[in-house]
């Protein structure tokens, strides 16, 4: 399903003394299938934009395309449920949302709530645990029993249990260790490619973004000002620094290399892989060349 | 060297009874030992469940040990001087939001003052004086929670600042920060250290971090795994990564270099090195 936002703009409190604008004119396209990473300061319109893509917000001003679905700030609610079924958002700290005595009810909530038949509901919980790596046993455990990293999972597993083509993402690995962070990471890359989905991924990291994600979008004072591939949006450094984002640490390491040897690589360093190889490759042409 | 902090043999277990059968005993803490002199600058470092927070706990008296001894400013600590070596510590912990009492910067980082009887005046004196240490007077009369994250460790730094303290601690103080919140502090931290001489233990997961302290302590299963200067732990790079700890950029970079057949002299723990390197072995030639 692709998403696509026409001039969005959202005021919360809306008429009231405390009105305070926090998107405005935010147009962007998000085609179905891709990895799409929001980048932006704090307090750039990131997380308000973020509720707009399964109408837990609807726009003030413009439209939200998701598939075949318009929401305006007309639109019912009545009218959204079906897209709070296809889009599911992992929001930040999702191991907070847990409440169910066990694993294998909290997953199963999200599902019977949509009037999924309990045997599927359960059979579905039961993929799901080994999808996510989780040892099989943790399904008749209490959430609260389990380590930290494990309830995240359970609670990733909450929300894929009814089975959405679109996954927001926001800030998955806030408060992980750095095994953990890879993990989850490389997890929603793995799921991205095979459950077919839309991805995406709300992030500070520009080093997730610059790996992960096929497209990016810039926020900077509730407005979309950059979109594209992450090999054009990361070549615009200055660009980034005026929405007080910077680039990946591979990418900076390239420039200073690049500007040490007064000579560009062939293509930007998105992943510290890219960089290697970049490097042995300037290496390598330098020995051939002629002293 | 004065000693400021210091454990000794601690063990701690958080029992969990289970009826009829025998005690179960989940050691958090497992025989640890250090000492940390003035003015030095301790991370520990360890992934998450390996004992490092217990760690903390224990050593600003939130928990005691269940054997073991745990000293500060050389002396025991137990329930009765707890308060006292308390007002000599400065702690931030953390989530930014979790630790703002007062309405405005000021009346914050005013707070522990007013509870510690100081006079007016001194306390006036000290609150901008904090502020000033981690460059927040333009800020007095704001609200702390519309402040950036930085900001606000920077005010909850303030905060601990204004107390004097002989140590301070960050208990993963930048872990919850966007990476410019992150900089904002360790800079001022780093410019504490070397103004004040202030002594710092903080417990992080930020690689940059560690590489700024003149001692790490590696905590694995409750363990002390290793302890060294930044240069020696992060020799030990593959053991590091499997006990799920990250390697700094650099190294990382210079592994992957190596993998691609470029020869390197040395293991280079900053990119400043790195580039070095490159450009005298391979470029200038």
């Amino acid at each position: 399903m692709d998403i696509s936002l026409q001039q969005v703009g959202y005021l919360y409190a809306k008429d009231s003394p405390f009105e305070k604008r926090a998107l405005q004119n935010v147009t962007a396209a998000i085609p179905s299938g891709s990895y799409t990473s929001i980048i932006g300061h704090t307090g750039s319109g990131k997380s308000t934009l973020l509720l707009h893509l399964n109408g837990l917000l609807k726009p003030s001003e413009g439209v939200v395309k998701i598939g075949d679905t318009m929401i305006t700030s007309q639109t019912k609610g009545k009218q959204l449920k079906d897209i709070r079924h296809r889009v599911g958002i992992v929001f930040q700290f999702p191991e907070h949302q847990l409440f169910e005595e066990t694993v294998e009810k909290d997953i199963m909530f999200g599902p019977l709530n949509f009037g999924v038949p309990k045997e599927i509901a359960r059979d579905r919980a039961h993929e799901l645990v080994k999808l996510l790596g989780l040892p099989e046993d943790v399904l008749q455990k209490s959430p609260f029993e389990l380590s930290g990293g494990q309830m995240r999972r359970v609670a990733i597993a909450g929300v894929l249990a009814f089975k959405p083509s679109i996954l927001v993402l926001d800030e998955p690995t806030a408060g992980l260790d750095p095994r953990g962070r890879k993990e989850i990471m490389e997890l929603f890359h793995r799921l991205h490619e095979t459950e077919n989905l839309t991805t995406i991924l709300v992030t500070h990291s520009m080093e997730d973004a610059a790996r992960y994600s096929d497209r990016i979008l810039v926020m900077h004072e509730g407005t979309s000002v950059m979109e594209g591939p992450p090999e054009e949006i990361f070549e615009q450094e200055e660009q980034l620094h005026s929405y007080r984002l910077g680039i990946p640490r591979s990418v900076h390491f390239q420039r200073k290399v690049e500007n040490m040897i007064g000579q560009r690589f062939g293509r930007i360093a998105l992943t510290e892989e890219m960089l290697a190889q970049e490097l042995s490759v300037a290496i390598e042409r330098k020995g051939e060349r002629p002293c | 060297m004065k000693e400021i902090a210091s454990m000794h043999h601690v063990t701690f277990s958080y029992d969990t009874e289970e009826e009829g059968s025998s005690l179960i005993s989940n050691k958090a803490l497992d025989d640890v030992s250090f000492t940390l002199y003035e003015g030095q600058w301790l991370a520990i470092v360890g992934h998450n469940g390996s004992g490092k927070s217990t760690l903390a706990k224990l050593l600003i008296g939130l928990m005691f040990p269940s054997s073991g001894e745990v000293n500060l400013f050389l002396e025991s600590l137990s329930e009765e001087n707890l308060w006292e070596m308390r007002s000599k510590m400065g702690i931030v912990f953390q989530n930014p939001d979790n630790q703002f009492v007062g309405s405005t910067v000021q009346d914050d980082v005013a707070f522990a003052l007013e509870n510690n009887g100081v006079p007016h005046e001194m306390m006036v004196k000290r609150v901008h004086e904090a502020l000033e240490q981690v460059k927040m007077t333009d800020y007095v009369n704001h609200e702390p929670h519309h402040l950036s994250g930085g900001q606000k460790q920077r005010v909850a730094i303030a905060g601990a600042l204004a107390l004097q303290p002989e140590l301070l601690i960050l208990d993963e103080a930048t872990s919850m920060l966007d990476p410019q919140g992150r900089e904002e502090v360790i800079e001022i931290v780093k410019k504490l250290r070397t103004e004040i001489g202030l002594t710092v233990v903080s417990i992080t997961h930020d690689l940059e971090e560690v590489l700024l302290a003149d001692r790490v302590l590696v905590m694995n299963e409750g363990k002390v795994l290793m302890t060294g200067t930044p240069h020696e732990i992060f020799q030990q790079g593959t053991e590091l990564e499997s006990i799920g700890l990250d390697l700094p950029f650099a190294l990382r970079v210079s592994e992957l270099l190596r993998d691609t057949g470029v020869e390197l002299q040395g293991n280079h723990m900053t990119e400043e090195e790195l580039v070095n390197e490159l450009w005298t072995f391979h470029f200038s030639k």
